[in-house]
């Protein structure tokens, strides 16, 4: 099946429903059940204490976008909230250029506000300025995060869900994290049928320029995919490890207690990807599931998972 | 007249946000362990095509090709710039 192929199948079957704009969904009760079933069964492996364990709105302070860095190596994936700034005197000229239906927004102004361009952006800020001890601390995190890029692959959706575990202490530590995390993650996967595969990745850093940050990347094997058929047979993330350094340490300044910055890894998996590697592996129909998935992901009742 | 060299680190020096002085480093020091960070080395990767008036090919947008002084060399001089005439 090609991945347009799947797309229709989604959309004729409402498991997914267009959002209007390309590459944006709304979801069924269907598809929402798998995708907290995933998010249920992800977060038990993780076993974090409820004090870290938080949830992100779709939106993080516009500062955030250029403390992490993310503006300046993916500013063609971000967004940022505008909204109407003038008096009474202004508004006529915007409503004239909407009942002409001529573009509007350029009227508007920028907010102090951003979509979230990846979960752990929201975390780091939390800890700024802050000196951690040695054993670093764990974070279980999720975020609805946006990506500017329109398409018509399901799978690439441009608002989606990141469940992450997130380390920040050591360097050690933070390899350690990504490499449990990796083989935890894959076995969780694994486990529910999908075909699993860990390969080195890069970021699609933007422009000429980003070639360069993506061969750095690569070189020193930043980031892991755990990846599976999502829409068609080609194979694409539905989990990444991601080993920061001390890129996260050095912007947002979080110290160990020798004064160094911290370094930082993540394993975030991909709720709306793995949800669709389920149907696409096993169909629209939750009912003729296997027994064995529909029990891992709780989805033998008809309620969505706790 | 400066040579390329002189070019390269004068290019070093206004964009590769070291926190050595250039002049400390020789033209063999590897500029990475010098503290050369990645995004720096972008700045620095497009400040050398205007200095130099050249373009990187793709396959160049790696760290290696600005590894060092002697290295950034190397390949312009591959790129077709010259060294000028003493």
């Amino acid at each position: 099946m090609s991945a347009s192929e799947f797309r229709r199948t989604l959309l004729d079957e409402g498991i997914l429903v267009p959002g209007g704009v390309t590459g944006l969904y709304h979801r069924s009760f269907a598809f929402e059940r798998i995708a907290r079933g995933v998010e249920s069964y992800v977060s038990h492996a993780g076993d974090v204490a409820e004090s870290r364990r938080l949830y992100f709105p779709p939106v993080m302070a516009k500062s955030t976008l250029v403390k992490s860095g993310y503006l300046r190596s993916f500013p063609d994936l971000v967004g940022v909230i505008s909204t109407f700034g003038g008096s009474d005197r202004e508004l006529p000229a915007l409503l004239a250029r909407v009942d002409a239906e001529e573009e509007w927004s350029d009227l508007l102004v920028s907010t102090d506000v951003a979509m979230c361009s990846a979960a752990c952006h929201s975390l780091f800020p939390l800890f700024q300025g802050d000196t951690l001890g040695r054993d670093g601390t764990v974070y279980e995190i999720q975020g609805t995060c946006f990506r500017h890029e329109p398409s018509e692959d399901p799978a690439r959706m441009q608002s989606f869900r990141q469940h992450e575990f997130v380390y920040l202490g050591t360097a050690e530590g933070a390899l350690a994290h990504r490499t449990y995390w990796l083989e935890r993650g894959t076995e969780l996967l694994g486990a529910l049928g999908l075909a699993v595969e860990v390969v080195v990745a890069n970021d699609p850093f933007f422009g000429r320029a980003g070639r360069l940050l993506a061969t750095g990347q690569l070189e020193k094997e930043l980031k892991y995919e755990i990846t599976s058929p999502i829409s068609s047979a080609v194979a694409g993330a539905i989990a990444s490890g991601n080993y920061h350094e001390d890129h996260f340490g050095v912007d947002f300044r979080i110290l160990l207690e020798d004064g160094s910055p911290v370094h930082s890894a993540c394993i975030g998996f991909g709720l709306e990807r793995i949800s669709l590697a389920l149907v696409l592996a096993y169909g629209t129909h939750v009912d003729q599931w296997p027994g064995d998935v529909r029990h891992l992901l709780q989805l033998e009742t008809g309620r969505l998972a706790p | 007249m400066s040579s390329t060299s002189d070019s390269i680190r004068q290019v070093l020096e206004s964009h590769g946000q070291l926190p050595v002085g250039i002049s400390t480093l020789r033209n063999g020091d590897d500029l990475y362990q010098n503290g050369l960070t990645s995004h720096a080395s972008v700045n620095v990767m497009l400040a050398l095509e205007d200095t130099f008036n050249i373009e990187f090919p793709d396959s160049m947008l790696r760290k290696s090709t600005f590894q060092s002084v002697a290295a950034i060399a190397e390949v312009l001089i591959s790129l077709g710039v010259e060294e000028p005439q003493h």
